[in-house]
């Protein structure tokens, strides 16, 4: 992770914020924090499009709720963490990423974050993104080096099944319908020495 | 509301302006241009050119779902239609392809020479697929489709063989231009690399017609012809 993440803290308590923002400020990725105590002003502070939120679900009620679901809807990449201090119903806390008690040592802190931000990360390209991932450019690679579907399962010890699925992500993704296309894009982009 | 198909009684003028792509059939048939505002009736009569046949190719040219019923396929001039498709290869074999060849090279030139030369590869792998793809219609159909019409013989040919290996030779054209514009560096030639993407999509368009008149004419047409000869 060597982006930094804009983070915006929501939670009226400022010894809790106070305390928060030390525990993040010291890893580099976090250092962009900014929070807000008072809800109302949530959509506001949604418009500096923070890509972390935490914030503390019981302000989190009637309009708020919409306002914060529409952001999470629009902003596929943007993880969300519920900071609690007192029991809360699991049911409000479905929309949540992750769920941080206050009581957590600050290390653990940390990891629950980054372990929503990692899961989110993966999700959203998933989703929307264009991108090959490593199995599909392994099945690329054979496919342009002229190997049949039933040859790639086997190198690659996986099902004919499975390949062929590669096989239709690789060229929906790419444009590239024919095996000869797309050993000229594996060539243009480094994946084969020569086809 | 667009209309259903074209008729022979309308005015030449007016297909073209519908489907501009239609003019494109008029050399291949012999039509010379100047026609004024006569009939597709008309202009065709003038040149020696069978009108049902001409609508029919404008049709399925310009209607995608177009399905020619039986009685308009075996009414038509045959050889014309044969002079047609050759008229076509032609058209492919010496100016579009040779036209795109030689722009593809031009920007294949100006980029990485491994990049460069798995591109004019990939170009002639296509080329001769074309050419094969033209010269088993040439050296084997058209010369058993003769042979049908000429004797009620019985051949050991049979169309569906063609239909069957009738391959897509589109797919690597929309391939080329994808490579084209997304997967080039964007800076070499753009303006030469867009007016190709351009030359390449109007061919790869023709080449579906082509097809398309192939299987909805030529193949029933020589279908029939089988079922008469049993």
């Amino acid at each position: 992770m060597n982006q930094t993440y804009h983070t915006l803290i929501v939670e009226p308590s400022a010894i809790i914020t106070t305390g928060l923002t030390k525990i993040l400020g010291d890893i580099p990725h976090f250092r962009k924090i900014s929070t807000l105590s008072d809800i109302n002003y949530l959509q506001e502070k949604l418009l500096t499009s923070p890509q972390l939120l935490i914030i503390n679900p019981t302000l989190v009620v009637g309009t708020q709720r919409t306002i914060l679901s529409n952001y999470l809807q629009t902003h596929p990449k943007a993880v969300c963490i519920a900071l609690v201090y007192q029991y809360t119903e699991p049911s409000t806390l479905s929309f949540y990423h992750n769920i941080i008690d206050i009581r957590e040592n600050p290390s653990k802190i940390i990891s629950l974050i980054q372990q929503a931000l990692s899961v989110q990360r993966e999700e959203a390209t998933a989703m929307d993104s264009y991108e090959l991932s490593q199995r599909e450019t392994d099945v690329l690679i054979q496919v342009a080096k002229g190997l049949s579907s039933k040859e790639i399962a086997d190198a690659l010890n996986i099902s004919i099944h499975t390949v062929n699925t590669h096989r239709k992500n690789i060229t929906q993704k790419t444009g590239i319908k024919s095996v000869a296309g797309l050993a000229v894009y594996a060539m243009l982009h480094n994946l084969v020495e020569k086809v | 509301m667009m209309t259903k198909s074209f008729s022979t009684n309308m005015k030449l003028a007016d297909l073209i302006s519908a489907n501009y792509h239609l003019i494109l059939i008029l050399p291949r048939l012999g039509i010379s241009l100047g026609f004024e505002d006569k009939s597709v009736e008309e202009v065709c009569r003038n040149n020696h050119v069978d009108p049902e046949l001409f609508i029919l190719v404008c049709n399925i040219y310009s209607f995608n779902n177009y399905i020619p019923d039986n009685k308009e396929i075996t009414s038509i001039n045959i050889n014309q239609l044969v002079s047609y498709l050759l008229a076509s290869h032609q058209y492919y074999i010496q100016e579009r392809i040779p036209h795109i060849e030689q722009h593809l090279h031009h920007i294949a030139n100006r980029v990485e020479p491994k990049y460069g030369t798995i591109l004019k590869k990939f170009f002639d792998d296509y080329k001769n697929e074309v050419f094969n793809h033209f010269k088993y219609e040439e050296e084997i159909v058209f010369p058993y489709l003769k042979k049908l019409c000429e004797s009620n013989k019985y051949q050991s040919y049979r169309i569906e063989e063609f239909s069957q290996n009738h391959s897509n030779i589109e797919d690597k054209l929309g391939d080329l231009t994808q490579i084209i514009y997304k997967y080039l560096p964007g800076n070499i030639l753009p303006e030469e690399s867009i007016e190709l993407v351009f030359d390449v999509m109007e061919l790869s368009s023709d080449l579906n017609k082509h097809t398309l008149i192939e299987e909805k004419i030529l193949t029933p047409y020589i279908e029939t012809l089988e079922r008469s000869v049993k």
